[in-house]
Order: C-alpha cells, then structure tokens, then sequence
C-alpha cells in the first residue's frame, strides 16, 4: 500500500457509476410526419428537400424532390400547395413559402440543366401509357425509374395534357413546360403524339404491352341547356383554351361573359382580357365563399379588371348575344334559388365553364370496368376493374388537379411495378403527425415569409407574360431557413447541449445523435428542449 | 461589444448549434471536441441546472484557458455530487475547499501560481448560492477587494439544496424551503432586501462582473470568454434551476432559466469595473405566474384563494428589474 496520508482507495472516474439505472422513461429519437408531406397530394417529402436548400445545396434539395415530383418548376408555378395550408409555422407568424422554393429549385434545376439519373437494369416489361399529362408523365417517369419501358400516346399535337392546353400562359409559360417534359423524355420515354387509341385492349396486344396506365383527362366541356338563338355565339372553355395553344386564336369579341365559378372560368375569363375584351364578366349561381376556384385566383382576376357578378344564373340566349339573367338567393341549406328577377346582358360571346367530362371511348368493349358517372373507378392500388389496365388523374374520382395527377402518377407506377413482378405494393406505415404542440417554437427566429413579386396589373391585362415572379437566390434561401424542421432532426445540437449529464453521443455532421443509455437518467430536457420534437419519452419496462 | 445573437438561419444563435452558422460562430457544447469537464456518472438529479452550467462554464473556461485552467469547489450540491470518495466526475484540475473559503484557496493558487511563474495556467472558484452569498461571502469580498486574478463563478439555486433544501440569503420571497414553510399570515420566505451578490461585487469596482442563466448558452459561454480574457478579480452569476428544492418537473429545467428572464425576475447583464456595459432584452415578456406555477415551492400562492397580493409584490420585483437595468426593447411590449 503506496498510498498518501489517509487515502485507501484508488482515484477512480464517476463513469463507472451507471446512473442509467435511475431511469423511469427514456428519451428516443424518432421521426415524425411534418403536415406539409402529410398534405401534399404528390407525396413530397417536403421538409426533407428545404432541409438541403436551407444549406445552400440545391442541387441535393432538387433531388430530394424529385425522387417524387418530377415537374418542380411546373408545380411551384401552379399547385394550389396545400402543404403551406398545414405548414405549423402558420401557428407562429405565417407558413414556409415551399410553393416559391419548389419553383426556385425547379427553375435552377433547367438552368444549370440538371438530369434525372436512369436506372443501369431493365426489368424487360413494357408498359403503355395513354395521355401525355400531368399523371401520364410522372406515371411515366417513375415507372422507368423503377426499370421499365415505357411508351406514351397522346392525341394530341404536343405533350403536356392540360398543363398545355388548360392553364394558360400567364400562369405557366411554354418554355419551363417543355423543359421539364423534355427531362422526362430524355430519361429514354418515347411518345407517339396525334396518336389516338381508340381500343385499349387491341392497341396493348398489338404493341405488346404488359400493362397500362390510363390518363386521358376530361376534356369534354359540359354543356347546360340554356335556350339560344342560332346566331348566338356560345363556346365551352375548354375549347376556347385549347385554342389558345393553336395559330388561331378565338375570337371572343369585345364583351365576353363566362358562366361557371371553378378555376377554369376564372382562366378563361383573365383570357379574354388579355385578348382584348374590354368587358370580361364571370357570371356564377352563387357567392363568393361558395365558388370552387381558389380565392386567391379571384383575387388576381378582380384586379385585373374581371368583373363577377354573383347570385345570377343565365336563363336563354338570344340571336344578338343578349343574355337572359335571373337573380338567385341562397337558401338555409346554400343552395342558389331562383327569385323570378330577371335582367339582360349584353355580350358578344358566352363562354361555358361548367366543369369537363371524360372521353371513355377508348374503353369499349373492356371486361369488368366499373364507370360512375361517366368516371372510371379504380381500386386503391389504381388498377381498374380489368386486371393490368390501371388509370389516374381527371378521369378516376379526384379532386383534378396537376398536383394530384402528380401524385397519382407515382402510386400507379409503383403499383404497376409491383402487378409486373407479381407482387402488391405495400406503402411503408405513415409515421406519427408532427403537431404544433410538439415543437419548442421558442428556439425559431422570427422571421416574415418573402411574397413574390407581382407583374404590374397594366401588363397583366394585355399580355401574357407570368403574373407571378420567383425568388432570387437569397430569398429562396431564406424562406427554406423558415422550415421548423417539424418532426425531423436538423441537427442543432440541443439535446447534445442541454443533456447534464453527457449521456448524448454526437455522431457528427449528418449522422445525428445517440442516447448513452448507461447514463441517461431521464430528465427529459433533451424531449422538452428539441425544437422540432424529433425526440419522444417512453416508459421503461421497470 | 456585448453577445450579438444571430437572428437568422432557422434557429440562430438560439439553440446549442447551428449547422448553417460558421463553425466559430457555434458554441463550445456544439463541439465533439469539448472537454466534458464534468462527465457522466455524477450523481446530480435528474435534470440538475447546476451540473448544466458547471459544465456549460468549465467547458469554455477550458477553451478559453487552451486547457490550462485550475478550479477550486466549494461545498456544496456541485462538490457532492461529482465527487463521492474515491470517484471524481472532473476532468481538470480540481480541489475542494471547505464550505466558506472557496475564494480563498484559489487566491492562493493564483498566489502561487504567480511565484512559480506559470502565468498561462488561470484559476476558477466555484460555489453554490449558499457558500457564496451566505458562508464564503466575507473570503469572496476579500478577493474582489484585492483585485485577485480568479474567476468566482456562482451556480444560483436560491437555497441550501444538498442539505435538504435550507433557506440562503439568494432564496426569494415567498419560496417555500424547509426552514421556511408556507404557514402563517406571510407563508414561505420573508419578502426581505435578499442579497444580490452581483451587484455587490460591482460595488467593488473589479475588472468584470456578469449574470447569465443555462437557459441561454451562447451568451454564458460568451461572458465566461470574456472573463476569461482578463485578469484581476472577475465574478459570473449563473441562474441554475433545481427540479428538487424548487419542486419542479425534470424536464423543465431550461424553461424555467427562460422563464427567469422572460418575466424580468432574473436581470441578466454584464459590467466592467462597476458600470453595467450590455443588457440581454426580454424576447417575449411573460408574467411572473408563468414561472411561479411550474414550481411547489410556490404551490402556496394559487392555492383554492390564490395570494394575488403576493403574486403582485412579485410581479413588482420584476417590474422593477425591467426598469433598472432596461429590460424592454425600445418600443417593446
């Protein structure tokens, strides 16, 4: 015993005191469903691609979207992005504009001519897809992803489906369209346009095909019976913006009345404006709160001079165009009634906006379809009634829109590929929501969102040119630096810091972190101090 | 130049890291380099303030230091629970005084240091409320009053804990402790003058003075740097909750070093050799029942008839921190 005055026992380290054996619960690390991938009809693992942009890297943060939406300048442009609807930081000031950093990503991924990568293994299966659309094309792209061939027919002179010929320009311009079409194609897509398939089953036993992916859209205006002289001038809106993609634009004349209160009457109402129409007027059966188009797009539309009248149904047309108007009110239920008021407006042109049907004539003669109100029904892996013919977008029941076509595309495929291998796709289980109340919002910076700029209103009224700009670099940036991270670690080294007891291992940049559970007493500081609340409490087995 | 916090990139200087600021822009417990100065294994509480800012300052004295730091204890919760014979939680030099001479031991070590000729090695005094304002008080008046060139950082948890949770003179009034139970028409601790060191030691007139909480760790590990940079008698007054003798859950340890200053109860500000030179502003001004509900110690005042009287004599205590130190932002809630 060498040991000084009145020590007997060797110095040793308090890390052989496991004082994880106080513990009552423990604290894990989990990853939890942020509401803006929750709400995003195409599947976007939003919080995962800002998490990239935030740092700068927007090449990694295109990729990241992309594994789900192929068309990012065209859904920053015009999805109605109901993942900013949810976004938990509308709790603290006002939600991340994802919608403006899609596009900004979308736009630098054209301009620095980013490519998709293309899978080295075929899978030797050949799949046929009707209808170059919005779920036509992701369809497309993720299929060849997942290993497949791919072959679209289209009807029509250009591919696009009604992101061409439904939304006009000011909304999308042409070139950003193209571009990001000509990616999916460049992938090793062929598409056949002017090619009508007017029977699925022959066209997939000639071709060869193993299975199909419907897409066709609804691009049938429907007509209402309204009395009209035979000079009258009524067109449907679908047609009048069909024709705007031509060499012969429609004449509308100088007073245009559109009757409908969806987004395509607001289109082709800001349409005619733009081609001339002194008076451009919206005539809908009911209120403002009730009309289907986005407000925001009535917002737009009311600026530039559109004028809606509301509560007013149209009775008869006469020869010279002169319309027969009835005052309308709501009753208990909201439901327009008619009043026996009547008044005239004059016009030079009725353009019918009442909504679109579906052409079903290529399905003819198909065994064991299931058709609801001339929609065809599909399963909750897309598939139809007929084994192998799957379909999607405007012509299954959906809300009808790019960005749910979008996403339709990428459930399809991914059920197609699993029909193709014999299988049934399985979604992984939805993690847990990431709630508001989970969050620790006092750690975020306060910070305004960044509006895009706006073209001036006197240009919106007589051109085409985009309504809405994007964002520079730095303010895309920024935006992205808005993200709460909801539910996801972003490595702000909190739990490493506020742990008293060191029992938090950091594993370095991009690996996050470890409990040292010989430690870890449970106090729970790293749960309540995450900001994110990527960190939960469970009780241990005592 | 006080601390400038970093208001942008997501979270700012807000929390423990940051991947998006510059790595100099971090904090020393975002490092996987740190020292850990106090490590795993103590036998602190669950969710224990003290062992936090011991840790938080230690760390960045050491860095500050480039490692060549003494610390002298006093005792107390933080010499208890680190270092029950034969273990020690420390990894620096490290000696444990008596109760009351903390700051006298370490004006020793510097004393000797200073003969030696060993000028880059720097010495710390550490200590509780208790043997700080209470027991230590008259070695620590010593020490500012000769200038010694010691940095005494005291962990405030606003009573005798160790022992079980005694009255000190940082105690605040109405708090419940064992020797000051919630009966009688003044229930808890008397609403007396207390005794607020910091500003005692910038009565002294010493080179550096600074109050912090662990609820705000760039500024702490900032204003241990810059005492750190000098020499001469430095004081750190660091607001350390204690989920036991306040009666608070675990987990609420940092909220309630937030809530502190929110309310104004806490003034967190630094001085030089007498003159206040930055204030931290309240964020978000909360009332003091924000802080008071989350702890038993004050269980007494929202009884079935709450005391609104004493809540308010409260409410005034921060009331009047926010007007003399110039809590509020110009133009502030």
């Amino acid at each position: 015993m060498d040991k000084p005055f009145a020590i007997t026992l060797d110095v040793g380290s308090s890390l052989a005191n496991h004082t994880g054996s106080w513990r009552t619960s423990r604290p894990l690390y989990v990853d939890s469903l942020p509401p803006c991938n929750n709400a995003c009809p195409a599947g976007e693992n939003i919080q995962g691609w800002l998490f990239h942009a935030e740092a700068g890297d927007y090449e990694a943060a295109w990729r990241v979207l992309v594994q789900d939406n192929p068309l990012p300048a065209v859904m920053g442009r015009i999805c109605y992005h109901p993942c900013e609807t949810s976004c938990n930081r509308g709790q603290f000031d006002s939600a991340v504009g994802i919608n403006s950093v899609e596009r900004f990503l979308g736009d630098e991924a054209i301009k620095q001519g980013w490519k998709f990568a293309v899978p080295d293994k075929a899978s030797g299966k050949k799949v046929l897809i009707v209808g170059a659309g919005p779920s036509g094309l992701s369809t497309a792209y993720h299929l060849v992803r997942l290993g497949h061939q791919v072959v679209i027919f289209d009807a029509g002179p250009l591919a696009g489906g009604m992101m061409r010929f439904g939304i006009p320009k000011y909304r999308l311009p042409r070139d950003v369209l193209d571009a990001e079409i000509k990616r999916i194609l460049d992938m090793g897509v062929m598409l056949k346009l002017n090619t009508r398939v007017d029977n699925i089953l022959d066209t997939m036993k000639s071709g060869g095909f193993d299975a199909a992916f419907l897409a066709v859209g609804a691009h049938i205006g429907k007509r209402a019976h309204i009395p009209a002289g035979s000079a009258a001038k009524v067109l449907d809106a679908v047609g009048v913006l069909h024709s705007m993609e031509g060499e012969e634009k429609p004449m509308l004349g100088r007073r245009v009345v559109v009757y409908g209160g969806g987004n395509t009457a607001i289109d082709v109402a800001r349409t005619a404006k733009r081609l001339g129409a002194t008076e451009s007027i919206i005539v809908y059966r009911r209120t403002r709160e009730k009309m289907p188009a986005h407000d925001f797009e009535v917002e737009e539309a009311l600026q530039e001079g559109i004028l809606i009248k509301w509560l007013s149904t149209i009775k008869q047309v006469s020869d010279e165009g002169a319309l027969t108007i009835e005052k309308m009110v709501l009753d208990d239920k909201g439901f327009p009634q008619p009043t026996g008021e009547f008044e005239t407006l004059e016009s030079d042109s009725l353009v019918l906006a009442l909504g679109q049907d579906v052409d079903l004539s290529l399905l003819n003669g198909v065994p064991g379809l299931e058709i609801k109100d001339g929609i065809v029904q599909v399963m909750p892996n897309m598939m139809t009634g007929h084994p192998g013919i799957f379909a999607g977008g405007d012509m299954v029941p959906s809300e009808r829109t790019v960005t749910v076509g979008v996403g339709h595309g990428k459930k399809a495929a991914r059920n197609i590929d699993a029909w193709l291998r014999g299988g049934e796709y399985a979604a992984a289980p939805k993690h847990e929501l990431a709630a508001y109340e989970k969050l620790n919002p006092w750690y975020y910076s306060d910070a305004p969102k960044i509006m895009r700029p706006m073209l001036e209103v006197v240009r919106r009224q007589s051109t085409f040119d985009e309504v809405q700009g994007g964002l520079d670099e730095t303010s895309a940036q920024f935006e992205a630096r808005r993200c709460m991270s909801c539910g996801n670690c972003f490595e702000c080294d909190n739990c490493y810091g506020v742990c008293p007891d060191n029992a938090v291992i950091k594993l370095g940049p991009g690996k996050r972190f470890e409990f040292n559970y010989d430690y870890c007493k449970g106090c729970g500081i790293c749960v309540s101090e995450c900001p994110c609340g990527a960190i939960k409490m469970v009780p241990e087995d005592v | 130049m006080p601390f400038q916090p970093v208001k942008f990139y997501q979270t700012g200087t807000f929390t423990v890291g940051n991947r998006l600021l510059a790595l100099e822009q971090r904090s020393v417990q975002a490092n996987m380099q740190r020292t850990n100065s106090l490590n795993s294994g103590h036998r602190a509480c669950q969710g224990c303030g003290e062992a936090l800012g011991a840790r938080y300052a230690i760390d960045a004295a050491m860095r500050a230091s480039n490692k060549q730091l003494i610390a002298a204890n006093a005792t107390g919760c933080l010499e208890v629970f680190s270092t029950p014979y034969p273990e020690t939680s420390w990894q620096i030099p490290w000696i444990h005084s008596l109760f009351g001479n903390t700051a006298a031991v370490a004006t020793g070590i510097a004393a000797a240091l200073r003969v030696k000729g060993r000028r880059e090695v720097r010495v710390i005094a550490q200590g509780g409320d208790g043997g700080t304002t209470d027991i230590g008080f008259g070695c620590l008046s010593g020490m500012f009053e000769r200038n010694d060139d010691v940095l005494y950082i005291c962990y405030d948890n606003e009573a005798y804990m160790n022992t079980g949770v005694q009255r000190s003179s940082a105690t605040p009034p109405a708090a419940r402790t064992a020797t000051t139970m919630p009966v009688g028409p003044e229930p808890g601790n008397v609403f007396g003058q207390g005794k607020n060191v910091a500003q005692i030691a910038m009565a002294h007139n010493i080179p550096y003075v600074a109050t912090a909480t662990v609820a705000d760790l760039h500024d702490l590990e900032y204003k241990v740097n810059r005492a750190m940079g000098m020499h001469g008698a430095r004081y750190i007054h660091i607001f350390v909750p204690c989920p036991l003798g306040w009666g608070a859950a675990s987990n609420d340890t940092i909220r309630l070093a937030r809530l502190a200053r929110e309310t104004g109860l806490f003034a967190v500000y630094e001085a030089e050799h007498g003159e206040v030179t930055s204030v931290s502003k309240i964020r978000k001004r909360v009332p003091v029942e924000d802080y008071l509900k989350l702890q038993r110690r004050f269980a007494h005042l929202f009884g079935k008839t709450p005391a609104l009287e004493t809540i308010a004599r409260i409410q005034a205590m921060a009331d009047k921190n926010i007007r003399k130190f110039g809590l509020l932002e110009q133009g502030g809630q």
